[in-house]
């Protein structure tokens, strides 16, 4: 067993060179990334792109083809049932027993993790006690509304008070309302040190992440804060600017601006356009011109990147890199 | 933490909570094995009794009546239409309306009693071969017989006397002969399909992913999802021999906790069967298929219906490696035959065997392909 450094003692999670192969198709390529204690990590990238084997690898699943991986200090290549013990899992799918209640989904998933029969109840009365499950103890679970599944859901993944838990498209097919207060309780419980990691399609959620990668056919083409991503030399072209005009004739507007030099790229969202322009682009001067063309403009002002702008940019970047390869 | 059967209570209790909440499911696995014995207790006879026969008795004296008398006698035949032409005769068989025709020509009576040769044709429809074997049986048989009784008149006892006595299961009766080996198929179908279908609800769910990421180990969740089922299938056995026993009559000679005891191994075979398919199917349709399939050799080459001995030895080897051929074996040795563990042993050391074998390639597979794929 080789000895972890210093580092990867103190990370939630850290992953070195990892490597997965299935036969000729390498799904894992060479990913490094390192999640500190209390983060909550987005893990973001198309389907089929390789998260699923990324978290299978990391909960010792999956043996690496390659690379090495500790969490919370352990090896996930020799130790991964002390891993299991200390991680918890919840899956897009939310893996309950539809035909037992709450409570006895509860009761199973304590038992699986050995839990003595007083440390049980005391858990499951902390956990109904955040995520109010109280009024549906004796429910089938299959009565749930999909908000009340992923409560429950996550309520087993946490029973035995992992430090870290790996939540895989935790608000898919869940309503808004739910999907707000999921993500103030895990804002809440990584304020008393527990680790998320993430994986989400929804980019207003990757923005609430303290820390997100982006993963592309199995490469890590992303990782970092979001403010940081924005940052990034690769998605602010050289040269260039992001504006937004908003204006009440938004698709009027749009082929006018299409058609002004200077203006890169142009596209609509919601009632304004979103515009990338040359670095010394007049402002005042494209009010002018819309004005002329009989176009009322209600603001004009300069945008920051989107994490959705910076993804998409990362990845033209990593398919023309991909075409050169192949060339 | 070394214990390799981590996560078995959890699972088994849990398992249990299944099966008492989908009652349905079981009540309806446990009943549809009774309706089937039923029907072949009381539906099915292997005996060939009371062909339908077409006659033309171009003769109609005193012996001719009296042959088709002995005929009738028999139990074999059964006479249902006389006709007066051979085209009648031909036709009747052709139709389907007799599947044995017989023609006494006219002369039969005067030939006998001028002591010559006399020659009846039996006609006999082959479609189904153990219905024509058993007519040329029994006419042959009758016509040796009416020949003998005619050369020795009455008064000497025949040189070679053959005194045949069945043991077990002396009137032949075909609830005694199928039932024991019905038992088996019955057990297999019903553990079989319920652990197969337990573990790839779970699959199709995803909670059998989730309970990979927790420190449940595979033997402990096997095990745990198994023992519930072995508990139904014994249950179901019980309900089968009080069946048996009290409806069909079937006497059972031998000792029941033997029976009992052997039909474990059986049992633990056809559960390692279910989990085997689970590890392969992803969904409840595909297992379905699955353990139809195996359920098949089951039927046709463990002796339940064909005996094995007339197997091409290529069935017949290949009945060795059917867990039904020992599982038989045992129940119409001891509920036929009252066999002991003496006769049995080998049978059930088979059983056990490949119960232990099937189970470590599926705790295999299930490692290999459920896991990791």
């Amino acid at each position: 067993m080789a000895t972890p450094p210093q580092s990867s003692v103190e990370a939630a999670i850290s992953a070195e060179h990892l490597v997965r192969r299935f036969g000729n198709f390498t799904a894992v390529n060479d990913v490094s990334f390192r999640v500190e204690k209390g983060e909550i990590f987005g893990f973001l990238g198309p389907n089929g792109s390789g998260k699923t084997t990324v978290i299978k690898m990391l909960t010792g699943l999956l043996p690496l083809s390659g690379g090495s991986a500790w969490v919370e200090g352990l090896d996930v290549g020799t130790d991964s049932e002390a891993v299991r013990e200390r991680i918890g899992y919840m899956s897009q799918n939310f893996s309950l027993y539809y035909d037992l209640t709450v409570a006895e989904n509860l009761q199973f998933y304590g038992r699986i993790y050995s839990l003595k029969p007083a440390r049980l109840k005391r858990r499951i009365e902390e956990i109904v006690q955040l995520n109010g499950l109280g009024p549906y103890m004796n429910r089938l679970a299959a009565q749930l509304s999909g908000g009340w599944k992923q409560r429950l859901a996550l309520g087993c993944a946490m029973l035995h008070e992992p430090k870290l838990l790996f939540l895989d498209e935790p608000t898919a097919g869940i309503d808004p309302v739910a999907r707000r207060q999921l993500w103030d309780l895990l804002f809440e419980l990584s304020g008393h040190g527990i680790t998320f990691f993430v994986t989400t399609h929804y980019m207003d959620e990757a923005e609430r992440c303290s820390h997100v990668a982006y993963i592309y056919y199995g490469k890590l083409i992303a990782d970092g804060t979001p403010d940081s991503l924005r940052q990034l030399p690769d998605v602010q072209p050289h040269g260039t600017k992001r504006i937004e005009i908003t204006a009440p004739e938004v698709t009027r507007a749009l082929r006018l601006a299409r058609r002004i030099p200077g203006i890169r790229s142009a596209t609509i969202f919601g009632q304004s356009i979103h515009a990338l322009v040359d670095e010394h682009f007049d402002l005042d001067e494209l009010r002018n011109q819309l004005l002329k063309n009989g176009i009322a403009v209600t603001e004009i002002r300069p945008l920051a990147p989107s994490l959705e702008d910076v993804f998409v940019e990362l990845t033209y970047k990593q398919q023309a890199l991909l075409e050169v390869a192949s060339d | 933490m070394t214990n390799i059967f981590r996560g078995f209570g959890a699972v088994f209790y849990k398992e249990v909570l299944h099966v008492r909440r989908d009652f349905a499911t079981l009540f309806f696995s446990l009943i549809i094995p009774l309706l089937q014995m039923v029907l072949l207790g009381f539906g099915i006879d292997t005996n060939i009794r009371q062909i339908n026969t077409v006659v033309f008795n171009a003769d109609g004296r005193r012996e001719s009546r009296e042959l088709l008398d002995r005929l009738k006698n028999s139990d074999t035949f059964h006479i249902n239409r006389y006709v007066q032409s051979d085209d009648d005769l031909n036709d009747a068989i052709i139709s389907g309306r007799a599947r044995v025709g017989i023609k006494i020509p006219v002369d039969y009576s005067d030939r006998l009693l001028h002591q010559m040769s006399a020659q009846v044709l039996v006609l006999i429809d082959g479609s189904d071969s153990s219905v024509a074997g058993q007519a040329i049986n029994v006419t042959t048989a009758i016509g040796l017989d009416e020949s003998l009784r005619r050369v020795l008149q009455d008064r000497a006892a025949f040189a070679v006397d053959m005194r045949p006595k069945i043991l077990f299961n002396p009137d032949s009766r075909s609830p005694n002969f199928l039932l024991p080996g019905l038992t088996a198929i019955l057990l297999l179908n019903v553990t079989t399909f319920l652990t197969a279908f337990s573990i790839v609800r779970e699959k199709e769910r995803g909670t059998l992913e989730q309970l990979f990421v927790t420190p449940v180990r595979p033997m402990g969740l096997l095990l745990g999802k198994l023992l519930p089922y072995l508990g139904i299938g014994f249950f179901e056995l019980t309900l089968i021999l009080t069946f048996m026993r009290f409806v069909f009559r079937v006497p059972i000679h031998g000792d029941v906790f033997l029976l009992a005891l052997l039909s474990l191994p059986y049992l633990f075979v056809s559960l390692s069967l279910g989990i085997l398919i689970s590890s392969k199917a992803n969904s409840q349709a595909e297992a379905m298929q699955l353990a139809f399939l195996t359920i098949l050799p089951s039927i046709f080459f463990s002796g339940y219906i064909f005996p094995r001995e007339t197997m091409p030895w290529i069935f017949h080897t290949l009945s060795y490696f059917v867990p039904a051929t020992y599982y038989i074996n045992i129940t119409r040795g001891i509920i036929l035959r009252g066999a002991g563990v003496v006769h049995l042993w080998i049978d059930g050391l088979a059983l056990f065997a490949m119960g232990t074998l099937l189970l470590i390639l599926a705790a295999r597979r299930f490692h290999n392909k459920v896991i990791v794929a």
